[in-house]
């Protein structure tokens, strides 16, 4: 039996996509996404309420391994997306990754081209916990000043594949990271210390 | 005391009902129906059909009556409805070979087979206004023969050429997913798919100037009318669940295959090439014309010079949208005091300067 | 609200679409992201644009200001405003502070904007460069290597012929150390409004088909020269009806007889000065 998606399909769509649009804009803070949602595991509500606000037949998917293995993650989704799922990250609209800890290198994934930059990956990520604290360090556009950023577990080669990834502004993935009821964003933009 | 200005929306409103108001014109007069408008400016109704890129004669006259007869205002309302219904898919390919024809004219064979057919047209006819018609009264009625359903007794006449290799193939279908330019951005430079589209929902009076530009010698391609048919055509569509054909339908389409200048290198021996037109109703005039830039802009493709306005890609595509070109034209009815200001304030200022300069001069 | 459509009148599918481009938009300021625009129910040029941004983002807790020079009751402005009024039944506002979406036509608000607010911009022709250079396939090359000599070039034209930069709307900025950008035709006025800003600005052109935006606390550079510093208007009278100094000023022909006043072109702003002094 298929897991219901949205019960406002409407209403719960926009306002996940303002906390998304927030987080984003407003690097290093932390917005509330609140959904009713129960997934297949190991989807966790916010990575499916993303999946399900944000693609649709024009965006290509890619799922981590912990979410392939389930293939109810992947019925799932093409229920309720459409979205046409990818095994190759470079050609994905969107990234999800359930295990952070096992996060790919940000350089496998779309880059854009110089002449049309949104043509990236947007990564997310689910996280244990996501906090204000001491962790990343973020300045750039959206930050007034820095803001500091804790998450766990922190995915390989973090925070200096962030750096390598800003350094390559304006191309470069733009990473939406989750923990229950929460998402915050990491968009290329942002300059990375810790 | 000076009071600014208040009071839009009432007058809006009043605007609005106004414009109800003359729309009706004289109430003594009896009122348009919609069905007297699809049948008797049946013409109009394909041109709106075919800027407004949606086949529904009853729609396009309805919103040719409630714009009151404004062409471009009429393309808008069915577009903006069209914007709003749900996209199933792409139809398979229309089978214009299979069309079942009402009017077929060649101007490169004398006679050819199936022959050629006049139909309903304003060719040869003299323009004298026929006073008769400002009576009531009916046609005398005429029996038109039978719309050709043989099609095999009516081959393309760019089908005859190519079966002796003396054109260019037509390209094929091969499954790649065609571009939607109603719901994709233009990316120069574009592909002929993405180039017909815009041509075949563009301003009826801009692409049929641009054609004659090329006539003149501003990209001229040396064309001759392969053939022109009108006439309605079978449209199929395959279902996700099924997985093969079912027929939708048929609509009326006019097609123009123009046969153009050779071309021809040392590994290709040399051939005609081809420009192509097709759109919803009848519409010689459009389909010509369309035909006609559709080959101009196929320029750099065949190596020619690009030097005129026909064969400039982004000239021609992000200036033939009639709603696009009459939007951004009357925007400028449109408050704009607050640059005006900006500009005013420079101009004098500059003035200022320029007249203190001439005095310490003197 | 108008059960016809869907809320706010846009499918939810082209939604999606816009929302995805806004959020390349921001994570890349200042670049113009290419977006499937809609034919809308008013013309192209008359803020479709902004209207499709607007009604991507807007929630039912939202509450709507429209402006068109400055002024909630100009014309076109109502008409948006009445737009969304039915479409999606939100709460509209005339009240700057008030607002949570501000969608406008040629000005930034006097009022300061705060966190949380976003002010979406209608953009008739988004490409800074097009005025120079009216090829996309030129500008979005000059973009890809930041070549922006060209904007320079002209700029400087203007001071060589007229002794200063001539451009008093539309005057391009520079993005967070990046891309050159039209602001829109706001007047140069409003520019330094525009840096440093805790709201987040987005800009929707409707018939160019492109959207593009500047997060908060954002650097935006107006372009200039050490010896031609950047500058903006200056009135020498206040407001004839708030007495506000430092606020842009409609000119308003009195007689025929050269008679002129001044007022505020933000309504908002001069009506709320009006009631604080009574």
């Amino acid at each position: 039996m298929l897991r219901p998606g949205f019960r406002d399909p409407v209403h719960d769509a926009q306002g996940v996509f303002r906390a998304v649009l927030d987080a984003l804009a407003r690097p290093g803070t932390i917005h509330a996404i609140s959904t009713h949602l129960d997934p297949p595991e190991p989807l966790t509500p916010e990575l499916a309420a993303i999946a399900l606000a944000l693609t649709d037949g024009d965006t290509p998917v890619w799922l981590d391994p912990a979410l392939t293995a389930s293939p109810e993650v992947a019925a799932y989704l093409r229920f309720h997306t459409g979205a046409p799922l990818t095994d190759d990250p470079a050609r994905a609209a969107f990234a999800f990754v359930r295990e952070a800890g096992r996060c790919p290198p940000l350089a496998a994934f779309a880059q854009g081209s110089p002449a049309y930059p949104d043509g990236s990956t947007t990564l997310v990520l689910a996280l244990d916990s996501l906090d204000v604290g001491a962790g990343l360090r973020l300045t750039g556009p959206g930050s007034r000043g820095t803001a500091d950023l804790a998450l766990a577990p922190m995915p390989p080669g973090w925070p200096g594949a962030l750096r390598e990834n800003h350094a390559g502004f304006p191309l470069g993935v733009d990473g939406l990271l989750t923990a229950p009821g929460r998402v915050a964003g990491l968009p290329r933009s942002t300059a990375v210390e810790g | 005391m000076y009071v600014a200005v208040k009071g839009g929306e009432a007058a809006i409103d009043n605007a609005h009902r106004l414009l109800a108001e003359v729309r009706r014109g004289d109430p003594a007069v009896p009122e348009l129906t919609v069905a007297q408008i699809r049948e008797q400016m049946a013409l109009l109704v394909d041109r709106v059909m075919a800027e407004g890129s949606l086949n529904d004669p009853d729609l396009a006259a309805l919103a040719l009556k409630q714009a009151r007869g404004d062409v471009v205002e009429a393309v808008f309302l069915v577009r903006a409805f069209r914007t709003t219904l749900p996209r199933f898919g792409a139809s398979v390919p229309l089978d214009t070979g299979a069309m079942a024809l009402r009017r077929r004219v060649s101007a490169t064979f004398k006679d050819l087979p199936g022959g050629q057919v006049l139909g309903p047209t304003f060719d040869y006819t003299h323009r004298l206004v026929d006073f008769a018609l400002a009576e009531d009264g009916a046609p005398e009625t005429v029996a038109e023969a039978e719309p050709r359903e043989d099609a095999a007794a009516t081959p393309r006449v760019t089908d005859l050429l190519g079966r002796d290799g003396l054109i260019e193939p037509s390209p094929q279908d091969d499954g790649t997913p065609l571009p939607d330019i109603t719901r994709e951005p233009v990316d120069y430079p574009c592909d002929r798919a993405t180039r017909l589209q815009a041509l075949a929902r563009g301003d009826e009076g801009f692409i049929l100037a641009l054609g004659y530009s090329t006539q003149r010698g501003y990209g001229r391609t040396h064309p001759f009318v392969g053939e022109i048919r009108v006439g309605t055509v079978e449209v199929e569509f395959v279902p996700e669940e099924l997985g093969f054909p079912v027929p939708l339908g048929t609509v009326q389409v006019t097609e123009c295959q123009m046969v153009n200048q050779f071309k021809g290198s040392r590994a290709v021996p040399p051939q005609f090439t081809r420009g192509y037109g097709l759109v919803f109703g009848q519409s010689e005039r459009k389909a010509m014309a369309m035909a006609l830039v559709d080959r101009a802009l196929r320029a750099g493709e065949l190596g020619e010079p690009l030097a005129s306005p026909a064969q400039d890609q982004e000239f021609v595509l992000a200036h033939c949208d009639s709603l696009q070109a009459t939007g951004f034209v009357e925007h400028l009815k449109l408050p704009h005091y607050v640059d005006f200001q900006a500009e005013l304030e420079l101009v004098r200022r500059l003035r200022a300067e320029f007249e203190a300069g001439r005095e310490a001069a003197e | 609200m108008s059960e016809a459509y869907n809320f706010a009148y846009l499918d939810e599918g082209t939604k999606r679409m816009i929302r995805r481009a806004l959020l390349k938009a921001v994570a890349v300021p200042g670049y113009q992201v290419p977006f499937a625009s809609r034919e809308m129910p008013m013309p192209y040029g008359w803020g479709t644009g902004g209207v499709q941004v607007t009604a991507a983002i807007l929630g039912r807790s939202d509450v709507l200001k429209v402006i068109d020079q400055g002024a909630d009751d100009t014309t076109n402005a109502v008409s948006i405003r009445r737009f969304f009024a039915k479409t999606a039944g939100v709460a509209t506002t005339t009240r700057t502070t008030e607002a949570s979406v501000i969608q406008t036509r040629h000005r930034i608000p006097e009022t300061p904007l705060h966190e949380g607010q976003t002010l979406v911009y209608q953009v008739p022709i988004p490409e800074p460069l097009r005025f120079l250079e009216p090829r996309e396939t030129e500008t979005r090359q000059m973009h890809a290597l930041a070549e922006y000599g060209l904007m320079h070039v002209k700029l400087y034209e203007d001071i060589s012929r007229h002794g200063h930069i001539a451009t008093t709307y539309a005057y391009p900025v520079e993005v967070a150390g990046r891309y050159v950008m039209d602001p829109s035709p706001t007047p140069k006025f409003d520019n330094p409004k525009m840096d440093d800003c805790p709201a987040l600005q987005l800009f929707g052109a409707g018939r160019e088909r492109r959207i593009y935006a500047v997060p908060p606390y954002t650097t935006v550079r107006s372009l200039d020269f050490e010896d031609h510093p950047f500058r903006v208007q200056t009135f020498t009278e206040p407001c004839a009806l708030c007495a506000a100094r430092g606020h842009y000023l409609d000119e308003v022909v009195t007689d025929d007889a050269g008679g002129r006043m001044y007022i505020c072109s933000d309504t908002d702003a001069c009506e709320t000065r009006r009631e604080d002094v009574r």
